[in-house]
C-alpha cells in the first residue's frame, strides 16, 4: 500500500517550469479527492518515499549542473511542502466533511464541495505568531527537594521506607533511647491525639520499625511528615516533611557515617561544599552531630563566594541502647542515622526566606519555582 | 544559656578570647552561640563628663550651672538639677545629638533662659537602676570625653549559648569555662569577689550508716534541724545560718553581671544565690529562718504514710494548697517533694520557694539550703505545677553532686560581702545517700570499633584528663575511667565516653573516605514509587502540586487532639479537599482564576477499635478551574474553560491508574458519600466505589458549591479519592497482537429518549456487536432539533470493527450493526432516517 508504484501517473520533472505544471496538478487533484482513500493514494503518488514524482524530482538533483541544482531544489522543496500541507489540510475536511454529514443524516458519499480553508493557519504562515502552550503543572518544591535528596542516598545503597504518622510513645520515644522523664523527650513539643496515640515528631520511629522486622545490612531513608506544636512563623509549621536516614551493619564506623553525609553533601551541593560535623545531642545517637554546610554560590556577576555555615542535618553513631531495643546485639552491629527537613533545605536552595509560602501556595510563587523554561 | 563574656573570661584569667574565637570553640564543643547582643548598647554615645565649674542658676534655687569638660576641647555649659553635682567629679555626659535610652535624642535647651549642651544623667536616665535622686557619680579618674561604657566597665556582651539537654554541667559560666580550658592553658579559678572576707565553716554530718537502703536522716545544731526523710528524692541537703544580714538592694557590679546574664536583680541575698547559680550552677535557696517554724526544715511530701506502707495514701490537712513566691496559689499532689517547716511546706524542692518564708526586706536571719533532688522528682513535680525556674530548669538535666561544699561557701562568701551578718553554728550537711563516683570499663579495641580510627590509651588519657577524667592504665584490653561529678549524668557507658573522645580529638580530624557498604536487605517501599507516579501523571496534566495545613475545624476530621495548637483547628483532618479548597479560595482572593492543583496527603479517621491507632489513609484530592489551556489567538472561545467532561476525565484517568482497570467513575445519585467532603452539586457528582463492596466509597467527584469564589471565576471541579495501602499491581504490559487485516467502520446515527442514559446505550452496542468490535466512539449529541423531538437526543457512533484473521467482508459487518439496532429497538432507540 505505502508503495506509489501502482499510481505512478506522470512524468518526473527536470526544470522550474515543469515542476509549478505538477505542483498546480497535484493541487487540482487533492482538492477534488472524495474520500481517504484517494488522498492517500494521491501522497502515495507525490510524496512516497520511493516513487513519489515529487520525491524522484529531487532524486535526480544529483546529476544537475551545480549553479541548476540550489534552484532547482529550493524549487522542489517549496513544492513538496505545499502539496504536504493540501494532502493534510484536504484531510482534515474530508474527517469534518464527513461528521457534519452524518449530523445531517447525509451518507458520507454525497459530500459537499470544499469549505474554504481555516483563516487559522495563515497563509503564507506569519511563524512570528505566539505558539500554543498546554497548561504546565508541577511539583511542589518541597516534594522535589525530597526526590533529589532519596536519589541521591539510592546511589549510595539506600531504599526508600515508611511508618505511621500516628505512633506510640515507645516508638517515638522511649525505644529510641529517650525517656519520658528526660528533659530531651521536651525538645520537640509533641502533639497528642485522644485516646493515647500521638503524632510522630520525627521520623526516626521508622528506624525501630524497620530494625524490627530487617536484618542487617539495613541502609534506608523515610521521607514522612512529621507534626510539632508549633505556632506558624517563618521557619515553623506544625507540621513539616522530615528525610530519616538508616544505615546499621557489622563493622560500620564514625568514618564511614562522616564519608557518607560528606558525600551526600557534595552531590547534593555541589564538589566545592565544605562540610563541617559539630557535636551535639540526640538521646538516640551517640556520638551526635550537627551537620552544617559552607556553599559556593555564584553571584550576579559571575564571580564565586562562599556562603555562611547553614546546619542542614542532626545526625549521629546509632547508640547501643537503640540498637538493643531492635533486639539486636550492639556489640556486633553498629550504625549511623540522620534526620534532615527538606522545608527548610528547599527554602535555602530557592531562596524563600518563609516557610509559611510552602503552605498558602499563591500559584504564582509556585509556578516561578517549577523551574522549566518557557 | 544568657552567659556574661566578662564574667567568663574573669574565670579563665589565662585565656584571651575574643567573642567570635570563643563562639567557634563552643560551636566546635556542641555549645553554639545563637546570639551575641551588648546589654549597655544603647549607651554608646554617652561619654565621661568632668565638670570643671559650677554656680547657681540666677533663675532657679534647685539649678546649677555647671560647666563640663566632654573631651571636645571647648568647655560646655550645662544646666543640672541633681543635687549631688560636684567640681572635679565626673559624671554620664550625654552630648547634644546623643540618643538616650527609650530613643529620646539630646537637643540644646534653654532652661529658665540658660542655655543647656548636653545632659549629666541619673542612673535611670541611663537604664542602669531605678535611681533618680541624683546623677550617677562615677568612682576613679577618667579621661573627659572617653566612652562611658567603657569607663564604667559596662562594655560586656551576652552570649546566647545553645546547651543541649545531657549537659546540664554546662549551665553555669564554671562549666563552660571548663570546657574552653581544655583549649586554653590552665583550668579556670573562681575570682575573688569584691568585699569579701576570709571564711572559716565548721561542718556537721549527719552519721552516715553503711545500708543498702537509703534511710531518713537527721541533723541538728544551735536549734535548728534538718531532716530528710525522702532520701531517695533528696540524697543531700545542706543548711547554713547567717544572723544579722541587712537586707537591701545588691552593689552595682552584681546588680549589673546579673543583668547582664541574664537575671533580673531583687536584693542582696538573693541576688548573691543567683549569682552562684549562673556561676557554678548549683541552685540555692535562702529562707527567711524566723519564718521558719519551729527553726526546722524537713524534706517530704505532702503524703501521711510515708514509707509505712500502712493506711491509704492521703494528702495532709492543708497541704493540698501552697503559695508560692510569685505570688501564685498551687496545687500539690502527694507525691510532690516539699521542703516543710516544722508545721507544713515552705518550698517547691528544687523547683520554688514560698512566699511566706522568702527573704524580705524585714529579714535579719536567713537559712541558706544548698541540696541535690532527684532529677526525675523535679521534672515531675515542675510539669505538674505547670512551670520551670532556673532552679527546676538545672535539677533536671543533673547538677554536680560533688560541688556542693563549693557553692554554699561561695554564696556564704558573698552573703556576708553584699548584706553582713556573720555564720552561727556549724554548717547543717544532711547526707542520707553519699556520693559515689562513677568508673567504666573502657575498651580501646571498642573505641576502634565504633570510631574507626584507633585511640591508644595514652591518646585517651591527653584528651580525657582536661575534662576532668581520670583514665587508669590498660589491663588486658580494659582501661578503668573515674567521671568526674560534674559529668556523673551524662557520661554513664562506655559509648559516652567514646564520644568525649571523638569530640575533643575533634569531629573535623576524622577522614572521611567512602568505604565500600553492602546493600540494603530492605527492599524499595513501592508506595513512593505509586506516589511518584501519580503526582507525575498530574504534573504531565498541568496540575501543581501543593500542601496544605493537616490541622482543621471539627466538621473536616474525627480524630481529636489532645494539645490542639489553637481552639479552633482540634482535629487532624480526614478530609484533604476542604484545605485544597480554601487554597483555591485564597488564590481567587489574590486574582488568580486559572488553577489546577493537587495535593497527596494523609487522612486519619477513627481507630476501629478503642486503643488501636487511628486509620491512616492516603488520599489525593485535585481542583481545576478557569481556563482549559493558556488563551491562545487561535482557540475558539466556546471552548475555553475546565467542564464536567474535563473532571470526569481526569478523575476516571486517576481512579484506574490507582484501583485498576476495574474502577469505575459513576453518576452519583445517592446520598453524598460518606467520608468525602460533600460539597458537591447532587446533580453533578460522581464516585468511585469499591468493586467489592458497592457501600465502600473510594472517591468522589463534582462540580463544587457554596465557595467564596468572584462573579467573573469560573465552575471548580474537583474530586477527592483514596489510595489503596498497598500500590494494584497491573502486571507487566503484554504486546498486543496487531491484526494486519484492515478495519471495517460504520457510522450510526441514533435518537435515543431522555430516560435512556448513554450508559445503557453503550452497554447494549458492546453486547451486541460482538467479539470483532474493536472500538466505539461517541463522536457527536446534540439535543432539541427539529429531527429528534424535544424529548429524544442524537447520538453519533463510529464502530470499528476488525478480525485478527481475514478480511471482514461488508455483509457480515451489516449483520453486526443490524444485530445492534434491533437490540437498540428494545430501548426505544431508533436509527435516524
Amino acid at each position: 500500500m505505502s508503495d506509489g508504484a501502482r499510481h505512478d501517473g506522470g512524468r518526473v520533472p527536470t526544470d522550474g517550469a515543469e515542476l509549478l505544471e505538477l505542483e498546480r496538478e497535484a493541487l487540482e487533484r487533492i482538492g477534488k479527492a472524495s474520500d481517504e482513500t484517494e488522498l492517500e493514494s494521491l501522497r502515495v503518488g507525490y510524496l512516497g518515499r520511493k516513487s513519489g514524482r515529487v520525491t524522484r524530482a529531487m532524486r535526480g538533483l544529483g546529476g544537475m549542473a551545480p549553479e541548476a541544482r540550489a534552484a532547482f531544489g529550493k524549487a522542489a522543496n517549496q513544492v513538496k511542502r505545499s502539496v504536504r500541507e493540501a494532502i493534510g489540510r484536504r484531510g482534515r475536511e474530508l474527517t469534518e466533511v464527513g461528521a457534519l454529514a452524518l449530523a445531517d443524516g447525509v451518507g458520507i458519499s454525497g459530500a459537499p464541495s470544499l469549505a474554504p480553508a481555516s483563516d487559522r493557519t495563515p497563509s503564507p504562515a506569519d511563524l512570528s505568531l505566539p505558539p500554543r502552550h498546554p497548561w504546565r503543572g508541577g511539583l511542589h518544591p518541597v516534594t522535589r527537594t525530597v526526590r533529589e535528596i532519596c536519589a541521591i542516598f539510592r546511589d549510595l545503597g539506600f531504599t526508600r521506607a515508611r511508618g505511621p504518622e500516628a505512633d506510640t510513645e515507645w516508638y517515638n520515644f522511649e525505644a529510641l533511647n529517650t525517656p519520658l522523664d528526660h528533659p530531651a523527650a521536651d525538645e520537640q513539643d509533641t502533639l497528642y491525639l485522644e485516646g493515647g496515640h500521638l503524632l510522630r515528631s520525627h521520623t526516626s520511629p521508622v528506624q525501630m520499625r524497620i530494625l524490627e522486622k530487617h536484618e542487617p545490612p539495613v541502609r534506608i531513608v523515610a521521607p514522612g511528615w512529621v507534626y510539632r506544636r508549633d505556632t506558624y512563623d517563618a521557619t515553623h509549621t506544625p507540621a513539616f516533611m522530615q528525610i530519616e536516614g538508616l544505615a546499621v551493619d557489622e563493622g560500620i564506623t564514625f568514618v564511614d557515617f562522616k564519608a557518607t553525609l560528606a558525600e551526600f553533601a557534595r552531590r547534593y551541593w555541589g564538589p566545592g561544599t565544605r562540610i563541617r560535623f559539630r557535636p551535639s545531642y540526640f538521646p538516640f545517637t551517640e556520638p551526635s552531630a550537627e551537620v552544617d554546610v559552607k556553599r559556593i554560590v555564584r553571584r550576579k556577576d559571575g564571580s564565586e563566594r562562599a556562603t555562611d555555615w547553614i546546619e542542614v542535618m542532626g545526625a549521629g553513631m546509632v547508640d547501643p541502647a537503640v540498637i538493643a531495643n531492635a533486639g539486636l546485639d550492639p556489640e556486633r552491629f553498629t550504625g549511623f542515622a540522620f534526620g534532615m527537613g527538606p522545608g527548610r533545605i528547599a527554602m535555602l536552595k530557592h531562596g524563600v526566606d518563609d516557610l509559611r509560602r510552602f503552605f498558602e501556595c499563591d500559584v504564582r510563587f509556585l509556578e516561578s519555582l517549577v523551574g522549566r523554561p518557557r | 544559656m544568657k552567659v556574661s563574656y566578662r564574667w567568663l573570661l574573669d574565670l579563665l584569667p589565662g585565656a584571651a578570647l575574643d567573642p567570635d574565637e570563643l563562639a567557634r570553640r563552643l560551636a566546635l564543643r556542641g555549645a553554639p552561640v545563637d546570639g551575641v547582643s551588648e546589654p549597655w548598647g544603647a549607651l554608646k554615645e554617652i561619654v565621661v563628663g568632668r565638670v570643671t565649674e559650677t554656680r547657681p542658676h540666677p533663675r532657679a534655687d534647685r539649678l546649677t550651672l555647671c560647666t563640663v569638660d566632654a573631651g571636645s576641647g571647648e568647655p560646655l555649659s550645662v544646666v543640672c538639677g541633681a543635687p549631688n553635682v560636684e567640681v572635679d567629679a565626673f559624671f554620664p555626659f550625654a552630648p547634644v545629638g546623643s540618643i538616650l535610652p527609650g530613643g529620646v535624642k539630646l537637643k540644646r535647651a534653654r532652661i529658665r533662659g540658660e542655655s543647656s549642651h548636653g545632659m549629666l544623667c541619673s542612673p535611670r536616665e541611663l537604664g542602669l537602676g531605678d535611681d533618680h535622686s541624683g546623677i550617677l557619680r562615677m568612682e576613679g579618674e577618667h579621661e573627659p570625653g572617653a566612652g562611658f561604657i567603657e569607663a564604667a566597665g559596662l562594655d560586656d556582651l551576652t552570649l546566647d549559648v545553645e546547651i543541649t539537654a545531657n549537659r546540664g554541667d554546662l549551665l553555669s559560666h564554671l562549666g563552660i569555662a571548663r570546657e574552653l580550658a581544655t583549649d586554653t592553658s590552665g583550668p579556670p579559678e573562681l575570682p575573688p569577689l569584691s568585699g569579701a572576707g576570709d571564711l572559716s565553716l565548721e561542718w556537721k554530718r549527719s552519721p552516715s550508716e553503711p545500708s543498702t537502703r537509703p534511710r531518713p536522716t537527721e541533723v541538728s545544731a544551735a536549734g535548728v534541724s534538718i531532716s530528710v526523710e525522702e532520701p531517695e528524692l533528696c540524697p543531700r541537703y545542706v543548711g547554713a545560718v547567717v544572723r544579722g544580714v541587712e537586707v537591701g538592694p545588691s552593689p552595682g557590679w552584681l546588680r549589673r553581671r546579673l543583668a547582664v546574664a541574664g537575671s533580673r536583680p531583687v536584693n542582696n541575698v538573693v541576688d548573691a544565690t543567683n549569682y552562684v547559680l549562673l556561676e557554678l550552677g548549683h541552685p540555692l535557696h535562702a529562707f527567711d529562718l524566723g519564718k521558719l517554724r519551729g527553726s526546722a526544715v524537713r524534706v517530704r511530701t505532702p503524703r501521711i504514710d510515708t514509707g509505712a506502707g500502712a493506711g491509704i495514701p492521703a494528702t495532709r490537712a492543708g497541704e493540698s494548697r501552697f503559695t508560692t513566691l510569685d505570688g501564685e496559689e498551687r496545687s500539690l499532689d502527694d507525691s510532690m517533694l516539699m521542703i516543710c517547716d516544722a508545721e507544713g511546706p515552705v518550698a517547691v524542692a528544687g523547683v520554688i520557694g514560698g512566699r511566706d518564708s522568702a527573704v524580705g526586706d524585714d529579714t535579719t536571719e536567713i537559712l541558706l539550703e544548698c541540696a541535690l533532688f532527684d532529677p526525675r522528682s523535679v521534672r515531675r513535680t515542675r510539669r505538674a505545677l505547670g512551670l520551670s525556674t532556673d532552679a527546676s530548669y538545672r535539677f533536671e538535666r543533673g547538677v554536680d553532686p560533688t560541688g556542693v561544699r563549693d557553692a554554699v561557701e561561695r554564696a556564704l562568701s558573698l552573703i556576708l560581702a553584699v548584706a553582713g551578718g556573720e555564720v552561727t553554728g556549724p554548717v547543717l550537711d544532711c547526707a542520707p545517700v553519699p556520693f559515689e563516683p562513677t568508673s567504666i570499663e573502657l575498651r580501646p579495641a571498642r573505641i576502634e570499633r565504633l570510631l574507626g580510627v584507633p585511640f591508644a590509651t595514652n591518646k585517651v588519657r591527653k584528651l580525657l584528663h582536661p575534662l576532668g577524667f581520670t583514665v587508669g592504665e590498660e589491663r588486658s584490653g580494659r582501661v578503668a575511667v573515674e567521671v568526674p561529678g560534674f559529668r556523673s549524668h551524662d557520661v554513664t557507658r562506655e559509648v559516652d565516653l567514646i564520644e568525649e573522645i571523638a569530640r575533643t580529638w575533634g569531629f573535623d580530624r576524622f577522614p572521611d573516605d567512602l568505604g565500600s557498604f553492602r546493600p540494603s536487605t530492605v527492599p524499595d517501599d513501592p508506595f513512593f514509587r505509586f506516589e511518584d507516579e501519580i503526582r507525575d501523571e498530574l504534573d504531565a496534566r498541568g496540575l501543581l502540586e501543593i500542601q496544605t495545613p493537616a490541622f482543621v475545624s471539627e466538621a473536616e476530621g474525627e480524630v481529636r487532639l489532645q494539645n490542639p495548637l489553637t481552639a479552633p483547628e482540634p482535629v487532624v483532618r480526614r478530609d484533604i479537599l476542604p484545605s485544597v479548597l480554601r487554597t483555591v479560595e485564597r488564590n481567587f482572593a489574590l486574582g488568580n482564576r486559572d488553577l489546577r492543583l493537587f495535593e497527596l496527603a494523609t487522612s486519619f479517621s477513627a481507630p476501629p477499635q478503642e486503643g488501636a491507632p487511628p486509620r491512616e489513609e492516603t488520599r489525593l484530592a485535585a481542583v481545576v478551574t478557569g481556563r482549559k489551556s493558556p488563551t491562545h489567538w487561535s482557540t475558539e472561545s466556546s471552548a475555553l474553560d475546565f467542564d464536567c467532561w474535563d473532571l470526569k476525565g481526569l478523575f476516571f484517568d486517576l481512579a484506574r491508574m490507582v484501583w485498576g482497570a476495574e474502577a469505575r467513575v459513576e453518576p452519583e445519585n445517592r446520598l453524598p458519600p460518606r467520608g468525602f467532603a460533600d460539597r458537591f452539586d447532587p446533580d453533578r457528582t460522581f464516585a468511585v466505589r469499591s468493586a467489592t463492596d458497592v457501600k465502600d466509597v473510594l472517591g468522589a467527584g463534582g462540580l463544587v458549591t457554596g465557595l467564596d469564589a468572584p462573579a467573573k471565576a469560573g465552575e471548580v471541579w474537583a474530586f477527592e479519592l483514596a489510595l489503596p495501602e498497598r500500590p494494584v499491581r497491573s502486571g507487566t504490559p503484554v504486546a498486543a497482537e496487531i491484526s494486519p487485516y484492515p478495519a471495517s467502520e460504520r457510522d450510526l446515527a441514533l435518537t435515543v429518549p431522555d430516560e435512556i442514559d448513554f450508559a445503557a446505550v453503550e452497554e447494549s452496542i458492546v453486547g451486541y456487536a460482538g467479539d470483532l468490535l474493536e472500538s466505539l466512539v461517541l463522536f457527536d449529541r446534540y439535543k432539541g432539533s427539529s429531527l429528534t423531538g424535544s424529548d429524544r437526543s442524537s447520538l453519533a457512533f463510529r464502530l470499528r470493527f476488525r478480525s485478527p484473521k481475514r478480511t471482514l467482508k461488508d455483509r457480515e459487518v451489516d449483520r453486526y450493526v443490524a444485530r445492534v439496532l434491533k437490540a437498540l429497538e428494545r430501548l426505544d432507540v431508533e436509527q435516524r432516517s
